[in-house]
Parts: C-alpha cells; sequence; structure tokens
C-alpha cells in the first residue's frame, strides 16, 4: 500500500524513537524493524532515515557511537538519550489523541477495502 | 568472481555518493554499511549479486533527494565546498563571472558614492553616513543573487530610508552624544537589513540566521586579509615612488582609499560567497586559538579591575573599551559555535568556551557595577543609559548561554538548543539598535 508521504516523515520520528526505545541498533535494522513493524507496508527510502538520525542525533535525542559490524565493518550504533525518552512520551500521548479521534470519527464507516488493517501485536509499548 | 564484480561497484556507487558535497565520509561509510546488509539478505533470498546490487541501491533513493536532505540537515557543510550550492535549482545556470562583474559593478557603484559623499559632506556627516554608503550596495548584490520576494526587500528599503532620514533630520547637537551613539546604532540596524535581504527574506529561519552568523564572521576575516594585503602593497609603492619624488598621498586620500575600503568590502562579500577554501580551514583554528586567549586576558582585567578598588572612579572610557571587548568576546563565541561541527561530540574546546563565558560574566558583572554606580551618583547621560542597555543584553545572553552549554558538555541537551538561544536572540540587538537611533535623540534633548 502507498502511505503518502506527509504522513511518513510524521511518522518517522516517533518510529524511530520507538525502536530505539527497545535498545541500541543501527540504521539498517531499524529499516528493517520499520518494514517488520508494518508488515511490510511502510516502505522508507532507506536513504531518507540517515538525515533523520543525524537530526535526532543533534537534538540531543538520539546518542551516536562507531562501532564495528559482526563482518567487521564501521557500522554506526544509535541509542536513546533520557531527552529521547521525554521526547518519545511526548510524541506517544500525541499520536494517540490522534488514532482515537480518527477511530471515533471512523466509527460509523465501513471497514477499508484493501490490505488488511495490520493486527495488534503485543511489542514493548513502543506502537 | 562474483564477490570482485560485486566489490567493484559498491566501491563505483560509494566513489559516486562521495561526490555530493553534503554527504560526509562518515556518512558513506555508515550508508555503505546499509548497503551491503541489503544485499546480504537480498542475496540470501535468492537473488544473483547483479539484483540484489540493483534492488539495493533502488531502495535507497534517489541519491539527489537524499543529499539534498543531508544538506538540509548539515548546512554548515555546503560553507566547507568551494561553490555555494544555488538555493533553488533556478539559479543554478549563472555563471561566477557574471556573478563578479554585477559585484565589481555594485563596488564601483559604493567608492563613486564614497567618494561623492567625501567631497560634498563636512566629516561628521560623512561618518554618520558612511555605512549608509556602502550597505545598501551589499544589500543590492544579495537582491540580486537571492531573489527575494518583493515585500521583504520594500520593508527593508523603507526602514534603511527611514533611518537614515533619522540620522540625517534630527537636530543634533554638533558633537554631542545622542548624535555619536545614533551613528554608532544605525549601522547595526543596517547589518540586520542586509540580514533580512542574505536570507532571501527568510529571516525568521534559524538556519538561515547562523548562515548570517557565519557570513559575518567570514566576511571580517576576508576584508582584514584584504586590507592587510593592500596596505602593504600600497605602502611599497608609495616607498618606491617617493625614491624618485613622486607623493602617493594625495592620490591616496582622493582616490585610493574611497574607492578601495568600500570596493575591498564587497569583494570581501563576493568572496565569502564564492568560497575560496583557504579561509575555511583556518576559521575553526582562529576561534580555537583565540578563545583560551580571551579568556586568559578577561581573567587578567577582571583581577586587576577588581582589586584597583573604587570602582565609581573607573574612567569612563574604559566602561567603553569593557563593553568593546564584551562584544567582541561575544563575536567570538558565535563565531565559533556558528563554524562547530553540530554532530561532534562535546570536547575540551567546548570546556574551553564555558570558561570564556564565564569570565566574561564575571567582567561583565563588574562592568555592570561601576555603571549602575556611576548612574546613581552622576545620574544618567546618554552614553550612560547606551552602554547599561547593551550591557544587560550581553547579560541575558551569557547567563543563558553559560546555562546551556554545561548541559551540553554533560550530554543532557543536543548542540540545537544553544545554537536556537543565539539565533532566536540575535534580533533583540538590532531592536535595541533602533531603540537608541530613533528614541535617544528626542529623550535626551538631542544632547
Amino acid at each position: 500500500m502507498h502511505i503518502d508521504k506527509d504522513l511518513v516523515a510524521a511518522s518517522a520520528t516517533p518510529l524511530v524513537l520507538g525502536i530505539l526505545a527497545d535498545g541500541e541498533s543501527y540504521g539498517y535494522a531499524i529499516a528493517k524493524q520499520v518494514t517488520d513493524l508494518s508488515d511490510g507496508q511502510m516502505e522508507w527510502t532507506d536513504g531518507m532515515l540517515y538525515p533523520l538520525l543525524h537530526r535526532l542525533e543533534r537534538h540531543g535525542l538520539i546518542e551516536a557511537s562507531w562501532g564495528r559490524s559482526p563482518a567487521g565493518r564501521r557500522r554506526k550504533h544509535y541509542a536513546l538519550t533520557a531527552a529521547g525518552r521525554a521526547e518519545l512520551a511526548e510524541r506517544r500521548s500525541q499520536w494517540e489523541v490522534v488514532a482515537a479521534t480518527l477511530g471515533r470519527a471512523w466509527q460509523s464507516l465501513a471497514a477499508p477495502s484493501g490490505p488488511a488493517a495490520i493486527s495488534p501485536r503485543p511489542a514493548g509499548g513502543t506502537a | 568472481m562474483g564477490d570482485t564484480a560485486l566489490e567493484a561497484q559498491i566501491d563505483r556507487w560509494r566513489d559516486y555518493v562521495r561526490r555530493h558535497r553534503a554527504v560526509a565520509p562518515d556518512d558513506v561509510d555508515e550508508m555503505t554499511d546499509h548497503l551491503r546488509e541489503r544485499i546480504d539478505d537480498l542475496r540470501g533470498a535468492g537473488l544473483d549479486d547483479e539484483e540484489a546490487f540493483l534492488v539495493a541501491v533502488k531502495r535507497l533513493g534517489r541519491l539527489d533527494a537524499v543529499s539534498r536532505e543531508f544538506a538540509r540537515e548539515h548546512s554548515e557543510r555546503l560553507w566547507k565546498q568551494l561553490v555555494l550550492m544555488p538555493d533553488d535549482g533556478t539559479t543554478g545556470a549563472r555563471t561566477p563571472w557574471r556573478d563578479l562583474g554585477v559585484l565589481l559593478a555594485l563596488a564601483v557603484g559604493a567608492g563613486t558614492a564614497v567618494k561623492l559623499a567625501a567631497a560634498g559632506l563636512d566629516e561628521e556627516t560623512f561618518v554618520r553616513n558612511a555605512a549608509f554608503l556602502v550597505l545598501p550596495f551589499l544589500a543590492a548584490y544579495f537582491v540580486w543573487k537571492r531573489r527575494p520576494p518583493l515585500r521583504p526587500v520594500a520593508v527593508v528599503a523603507g526602514s534603511a530610508a527611514v533611518a537614515c532620514a533619522l540620522v540625517n533630520l534630527y537636530p543634533f547637537a554638533p558633537g554631542g552624544s545622542t548624535g555619536l551613539l545614533a551613528a554608532a546604532h544605525a549601522p547595526v540596524v543596517l547589518w540586520a537589513l542586509v540580514g533580512v535581504v542574505y536570507a532571501g527574506g527568510r529571516w525568521r529561519s534559524p538556519d538561515r540566521r547562523m548562515d548570517f552568523v557565519r557570513f559575518t564572521g567570514e566576511l571580517t576575516i576576508y576584508f582584514v586579509l584584504l586590507a592587510l594585503g593592500g596596505g602593504v602593497l600600497l605602502g611599497l609603492t608609495a616607498g618606491l615612488l617617493s625614491l624618485v619624488n613622486v607623493d602617493l598621498e594625495p592620490v591616496l586620500e582622493d582616490w585610493i582609499l574611497p574607492f578601495c575600503v568600500p570596493g575591498a568590502f564587497l569583494v570581501a562579500a563576493w568572496l565569502v560567497e564564492a568560497k575560496q577554501e583557504v579561509v575555511e580551514n583556518i576559521a575553526p583554528v582562529l576561534t580555537r586559538v583565540f578563545t583560551p586567549l580571551t579568556t586568559v586576558m578577561l581573567a587578567v582585567s577582571f583581577v586587576v579591575l577588581a582589586t584597583a578598588g573604587g570602582l565609581t572612579t573607573v574612567d569612563r572610557e574604559l566602561l567603553i573599551l569593557l563593553d568593546a571587548v564584551l562584544v567582541l568576546v561575544l563575536a567570538l563565541l558565535l563565531y565559533s559555535i556558528s563554524a562547530r561541527d553540530p554532530l561532534a561530540r562535546p570536547g575540551l574546546f567546548d570546556g574551553l568556551q564555558l570558561t570564556l563565558v564565564v569570565a566574561a560574566l564575571a567582567v561583565d558583572a563588574l562592568a555592570l557595577t561601576a555603571m549602575l554606580t556611576r548612574i546613581a551618583e552622576f545620574g544618567a547621560s546618554p552614553n550612560k543609559v547606551a552602554a547599561l542597555g547593551l550591557n544587560l543584553l550581553l547579560l541575558v545572553h551569557l547567563v543563558r548561554t553559560g546555562w546551556l552549554l554545561p548541559g551540553f558538555c554533560r550530554r543532557r541537551r543536543g548542540f540545537a538548543a544553544l545554537e536556537g538561544w543565539q539565533t532566536s536572540y540575535l534580533p533583540v540587538y538590532a531592536v535595541w539598535a533602533a531603540c537608541v537611533v530613533v528614541a535617544f535623540g528626542p529623550l535626551f534633548g538631542f544632547a
């Protein structure tokens, strides 16, 4: 399913912060997790992830450190900071309001056609 | 066999990415890691090397778009390059020579304006108007280069005209301090207006403001370098000519200085825009050398002043000098912040900067005490109120910076908070300068 690019852009920050809330990670793993979490329905332009990660780093929401991949390549790891955790909580409550409002507004409509909605999964609080 | 072909393809891809100016070598490594992981996964899913490479590259997206996104996040990186990237795709076609031609024509215009004014006006009026003679030409260059929307240009031109009219039409007493203060503060107002044009009208954007800070710092350095070189050249020429009994001085005063000084200023601005790389490598070095030196100088001044006793007897000139020192400290601070890589870890230099801010705060507190006691004892005068106002502005700026810096050093905060404070506070200085120009004359009876 094609998702509008403004919507992708708006959800990117809370999504990345949410993924990093589960622990340190790196670019490719984050991109892959987005695909997994959305059952392949959200496809990012992979390259765009990096400017975003740098922006979050500059704002002190995440912290980067260079390490090595198992194959010995240079790899940049990102971890959530305390400020990032606070930002995530804030974003999450905003999204919950939006989602709840949309849910109520669309209550009376028929279920959407096309690919089935993603079933809720018991992920570790990173909706 | 297959692996070497794949490696060669990855290498070619890396070379191609590296050519994008906004993408740093570290970013290339980071994205290469991504590319290799993706290729491995795709090969694991049954694709051959060639297919896996193509799909992986495609999934990274169009590099131009990715590079533009990097540029948006790291506008400071573009400053390191030889030629500034055009703001949008439409202005890219102009040749640098045409740019230089327009600039030189404007420089001749500024020179002519200065020459005519120097010939026709008395010295006090000339000094008062110097900024109004040169800066409009610089603003015109940026209007030509950036093509900002008409409205901000009209507002800028209107405000400059009002400032010029006030400075010249107010009935200032000859040699009085309100006239001098207006003359000293009008260039600050004008410079802020140049900033609006420089930003292409987008003066609210923090990034554009930071760019203007960078531009100001680089312009100063280029201008000083040009002035030094020109001075040496003129001195040698004058020496040679004096050997054959030709006196260069009348020509120097009448023609060379009126044309060369504004000309050098505009050419310096063009150089900063066209970005000759030499100074870029010097800027971070300069700030690193002068930050500790300035801290030592502030500490010495503080100790000497604090132990000299009797701050009320402190000379008025010393207070003006202290204000100048603090303005310089602030310029140094702003320039170092604008030249710093926002992603670099907080390090020793940030600690040094904190020391500088603390030392500046101590000296500022001292200057403020001296000023307040002087005002209490001798009453307010235009000079004292102007100095006090500037000092209070500096104090607020430094206190907040001193509050944010430790947070950044201890990694509680990102660099963005520090940058954001600097850029959002800058207009306050322009507003204050405008107040001095507009209100001080009427308030103090044009004394």
